[in-house]
């Protein structure tokens, strides 16, 4: 067999060195911004901020047609079901508004309760809404992009919330976009509580559907329907938000199916609880070892 | 004959194609899409296009630019930065040292040459990814959107065959 003559040029020889050399540089870049992203979160940060700026304004532009197509397959998809949907509503509804009598009630005592114990209230949470413009990672990192950012007095470490319950936090926030942690993250940890017994433990992503519940006191106490919400511990989350309800206990990890509803992300709520200086002292001693695991 | 300054500026930017095209397709694939079940594994389209130009048109897309898409890719996605940086430029690496076996292939061996390679990158982002948390992250998605960025390979290689042809026949 003939071997193709190979270029007799020593340019050729030499370009092909450099190649060689730019290919091997670039990889070792690669692993070096693995190990930086690892020791320079706050870098890594501003960077993802500038391009999440970058890229909001044409995304903005680019998913509303995508939502709207979304939409109208929704609506007919949903005109199928309209008859027993309509009677599961109905149902619901009485239900619940059986609930509303309860919660009215409770609403009162606990009122008058708090009154004679001169209860201190929470500080007044205020909200930024914004529009979910891209769903980001795939496979390996569970995060959204919102339009809403430092302009909007969006700050990292807040707690972002949907009409179900608590969607994630503020990982970063550039001047007109944030990036939104979702709870099923690897990088997620959230202060939670569990059930009626309101037993204290943290909330794990592991970037599968269903996060880990860790460091719980007394782990047989809980079971499966037990719901859970945040603990407010360490000021970083406002207490009580909804985030899911325990879907199964095992020996080795009791997991949660959360509220949240990835493909349904269209708005979501950015929590300002008024903590942000306890907040930013909070992210700026643990930030970045709270972030790596 | 020395091409005047006009026809210089309409082949640079005629060049600038393949990057462009890659980053709209980076763009595209964060979208949400609404659809149940399909946000957790969304394809790959960077790398569709990645491997695509480096059979096509290796001298348009150089390690240089593909490193850059890899970076704007982690930025964006928030996967830790350098991981899709490191599975794209070994991508490109495979496909412009089996040149010989992708000249003048068929479709479907180009094909059943992407799902190869796509594996690859898919088992190098996952271990890269791995190695940075320091623990073994689920793969199970990882391998649906495998299988989904092989599935849509045919309609992404199309439209941009077509853009090819397009913009970037003579020059």
């Amino acid at each position: 067999m003939k071997q193709p003559s190979p270029s007799p040029s020593r340019l050729g020889a030499l370009r092909s060195l450099v190649g060689r050399f730019a290919f091997l540089a670039l990889v070792g870049s690669a692993f070096a911004l693995m190990l930086l992203g690892k020791a320079d979160t706050a870098l890594i940060e501003r960077l993802r901020g500038m391009v999440s700026d970058t890229v909001v304004p044409a995304l903005e532009i680019v998913s509303r047609p995508a939502a709207s197509v979304a939409k109208v397959i929704d609506n007919v998809r949903e005109m199928a079901a309209i008859r027993e949907q309509n009677a599961l509503l109905r149902e619901e509804n009485e239900r619940l508004l059986r609930w509303q009598a309860a919660a009215r009630l409770l609403e009162a005592e606990n009122d008058s309760l708090k009154d004679l114990l001169n209860y201190v209230p929470d500080p007044r949470a205020s909200f930024v809404t914004a529009r979910v413009v891209a769903d980001t990672g795939g496979a390996f990192a569970h995060s959204v992009l919102i339009t809403a950012g430092e302009r909007e007095l969006v700050e990292k470490g807040q707690a972002v919330v949907s009409g179900h319950g608590l969607v994630g936090r503020v990982a970063e926030a550039g001047k007109r976009s944030a990036r939104v942690l979702l709870v099923t993250d690897i990088n997620s940890r959230i202060p939670v509580v569990v059930g009626a017994g309101r037993l204290r433990g943290i909330l794990a992503g592991d970037n599968t559907d269903r996060p880990r519940i860790l460091y719980l006191r007394t782990p047989g106490a809980v079971s499966p329907g037990d719901r859970v919400m945040t603990s407010g511990a360490a000021g970083a989350f406002p207490p009580g938000l909804p985030v899911g309800v325990v879907s199964s206990v095992e020996e080795t990890a009791i997991r949660i199916e959360p509220f949240l509803k990835r493909e349904r992300l269209e708005f979501v709520r950015v929590v300002d609880y008024g903590m942000t200086g306890i907040l930013r002292d909070v992210t700026a001693s643990d930030g970045p070892v709270g972030r790596n695991r | 004959m020395r091409p005047n300054l006009w026809q210089r500026i309409d082949m640079f930017v005629r060049h600038q194609v393949p990057l462009v095209l890659t980053l709209m397709l980076l763009l595209i694939s964060v979208v949400p899409s609404h659809a149940a079940g399909l946000t957790r594994i969304g394809p790959m389209l960077a790398l569709i296009a990645v491997y695509y130009w480096a059979i096509y048109r290796p001298d348009l897309l150089g390690i240089g630019a593909v490193f850059l898409i890899g970076v704007a890719q982690d930025l964006l996605t928030g996967t830790p930065p350098g991981v899709a940086a490191l599975a794209l430029l070994l991508t490109q690496a495979v496909v412009l040292s089996q040149y010989r076996f992708f000249n003048a292939r068929s479709f479907a061996v180009t094909w059943w040459a992407f799902s190869l390679v796509a594996a690859g990158a898919m088992t190098v982002q996952w271990l890269a990814v791995s190695l940075v948390y320091g623990t073994l992250v689920d793969a199970s998605a990882a391998f649906y959107g495998y299988l989904m960025t092989v599935a849509i390979y045919p309609v992404v290689g199309w439209l941009l065959a077509r853009v090819q042809i397009a913009f970037l026949r003579d020059v």
